[in-house]
């Protein structure tokens, strides 16, 4: 099955409905605990970049009974130097971000770090989209 | 999902009256009004007692021993904990409380504040030399908590402390203790707990915690109080009394309300969370690995720790001042050095370690709609589909604590879409216009057409 979630640009106070709604999802799905657990916390990151440098976008969890895959695609600015975006603590988010506790650089990583199979396809000024497979065992 | 599992809140059904108070505050989503009454599914429950403090009619209750049941028993000790001295205020000696219980049939006391001493250590130990591995390190001591892991965080499960709550502890260590020096069988001496708390009752009766209990039962805070200080009025502690007990330090005391766990175990990096729904959002943060900087947290289901507890009887405020004051005097006649003071309440020969009893928490995962995933997925397209035709504002009158639940229920078959006044009304009214439309359609004639030509073909026959 398929959900899908829109992430509203730049609006803190909705920042993580969607990963949530997956969660709860999976949850109600009955896939392992650590699985959702992982996919949370991907999912989340994804969602928070989205919402935080991208303007926004959308969230798609695919789900079959031994696999979840999510994508997170934007129409942002796109990554130019994606493996410096990857470094652990590299961030370009604002001042006003970071005084909320978000741009710690440890997004993209984390996201790699907790799925199975990790990709992310961005190209500047068009956009950047991220997929991250789990399998449920 | 086994239905096998035990809880001790049930619903007094004569004083229901039906509001869904209990339903709307419940953590777990655990209480439909159905029928009029408001019903617990006994999967979800916890044992945190919310819906017990939230009942306007009070039929709330649960499952708690008495103390006819000590009757029993030839011999019965009485673990007494801080939340019970925190009923009282500081002046009021800890000997006169405990004159107090002895005056009410218990033969010995055990104070629970030596128990703390020791599983502080245990603790303190463990967070020290922890490795690697997941963090924060979660407390064990409150069984509310424990139950909500095991229900809603089974992730976390592998984060929570494998070390035993004071109560569990001290009850192995007293029913041996006492066995020997009173040459008698298990089976003849009683180890009570004056509880705070249905969670605390219901560990005793399927512990999720310690492999084998050795706590007869629990006896409700509030139902022995009234008791308790009428007898204390006239009681004149025993000679000596103080010698034949034995009790902790000041740290072991701190146990009973908030921060007092971390500070009888000297963490610093370490934070402190009490009342169901802050504990519930800060386990969601740590499954979202928010919090993997802080080395150890203390939760508690009830606000102000366990001085707060559902079956307290004085105001968990007041309780809390009695408390700090109790242990500002105690510390006065303690070594000033944390880990003397505490070191100066561990006197209990074999005391027992954690590891040899605690059993780990079993997951209960309790949101799977299906145990076939398949089957789940559909139904979790058809709640999808339910929930769209709901109008979203939770308004609890479907006997649901939110739309989202009562479109859960209704793909598993435990309610109709007309539960909602909404979505029956919107019925009725269509049925109404139906009927209206259809009374001006009826010829006044009183013939129909089909009647009539069959009128016909007989008259022309
Ligand atoms: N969806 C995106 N669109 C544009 N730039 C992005 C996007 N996601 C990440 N980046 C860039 O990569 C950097 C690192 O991302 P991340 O590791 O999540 O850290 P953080 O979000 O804390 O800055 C960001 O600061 C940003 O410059
Ligand atoms: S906080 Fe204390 S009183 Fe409240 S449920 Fe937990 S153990 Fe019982
Ligand atoms: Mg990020």
């Amino acid at each position: 099955m398929e959900i899908k979630c829109e992430v509203p640009g730049n609006d803190f106070d909705r920042a993580g409905e969607a990963s949530a709604s997956i969660k709860k999802a999976l949850q109600r799905l009955g896939v392992p605990a650590d699985i959702v657990r992982r996919v949370a916390i991907g999912t989340y990151e994804g969602e928070m970049n989205a919402l935080i440098h991208a303007g926004g976008g959308v969230i798609k969890a695919e789900i079959t009974s031994n696999l979840t895959i999510i994508t997170v695609k934007d129409k942002g600015p796109g990554i130019a130097d994606v493996q410096q975006a990857m470094k652990e603590g590299f961030s370009t988010a604002p001042d006003y971000v970071r005084a909320m506790g978000f741009g710690a650089g440890m997004g993209l990583p984390n996201m790699m770090k907790c799925s199975d199979k990790f990709s992310i396809n961005t190209v500047v000024n068009k956009g950047t989209k991220i997929t991250m497979r789990f399998e449920h065992k | 999902m086994s239905d096998s599992y035990l809880h001790s809140v049930y619903v007094i059904k004569d004083a229901c009256n039906g509001c869904v108070a209990c339903v709307k505050y419940c953590p777990t989503e655990a209480i439909r009004v159905r029928n009029g009454k408001a019903e617990i599914i006994s999967t979800r429950c916890i044992d945190c007692g919310e819906c017990i403090r939230r009942c306007p009619t009070h039929a709330m209750t649960a499952v708690v021993d008495t103390l006819e049941a000590t009757h029993k028993y030839s011999y019965n000790v009485v673990l007494a904990a801080p939340s019970l001295y925190a009923q009282f205020p500081a002046s009021v000696r800890r000997e006169v409380i405990w004159q107090g219980l002895k005056m009410l049939g218990f033969d010995e006391i055990f104070d629970l504040s030596a128990a703390g001493d020791y599983i502080a250590q245990e603790i303190e130990q463990y967070v020290q030399c922890y490795t690697g591995g997941r963090k924060p390190i979660i407390s064990s001591a409150c069984p509310a908590v424990l139950r909500l892991i095991q229900v809603k965080f089974p992730e976390l499960i592998q984060q929570v402390i494998p070390v035993l709550s004071p109560g569990e502890a001290a009850a192995i260590y007293v029913k041996k203790n006492v066995c020997a020096k009173q040459n008698l069988s298990e089976e003849k001496v009683g180890v009570w707990f004056i509880t705070p708390c249905p969670a605390k009752g219901t560990n005793i009766r399927q512990s999720v915690d310690v492999k084998h209990t050795k706590m007869a039962g629990s006896i409700s805070e509030a139902s022995i109080y009234g008791e308790l200080r009428r007898v204390m009025h006239n009681a004149i502690p025993e000679e000596n009394l103080k010698q034949t007990i034995t009790t902790g330090s000041s740290y072991g005391v701190g146990w009973g309300s908030c921060g007092g766990e971390i500070a009888a175990s000297g963490l610093e990096n370490a934070l402190s969370v009490q009342g169901v729904s802050d504990v519930f959002e800060v386990l969601e943060q740590i499954s979202m690995n928010k919090m993997n900087d802080v080395d150890f947290v203390e939760l508690y289901s009830c606000s102000r720790g366990c001085v707060g507890g559902p079956f307290v009887a004085i105001n968990r405020f007041v309780a809390e001042k009695n408390l700090k004051l109790r242990i500002r005097t105690l510390r006065q006649n303690e070594p000033q050095e944390r880990l003397a003071a505490r070191k100066s309440g561990m006197t209990c020969d074999g005391f027992p370690t954690s590891e040899d009893y605690v059993k780990v928490l079993e997951p209960r995962p309790m949101m799977q709609l299906d145990e076939d995933i398949n089957v789940a997925m559909e139904k979790l397209e058809k709640m999808d589909t339910v929930l769209n035709t709901l109008p979203g504002i939770d308004c609890g009158a479907c006997g649901a604590p939110n739309c989202q639940c009562l479109a859960e229920d209704i793909v598993q078959g435990k309610a109709f879409e007309t539960d909602c006044i909404f979505i029956l009304r919107s019925r009725v009214k269509k049925f109404a216009q139906g009927m209206i439309e259809l009374s001006t359609q009826i010829p006044l004639t009183g013939t129909t057409k089909a009647e009539k030509t069959k009128e016909d073909q007989e008259n022309e026959s």
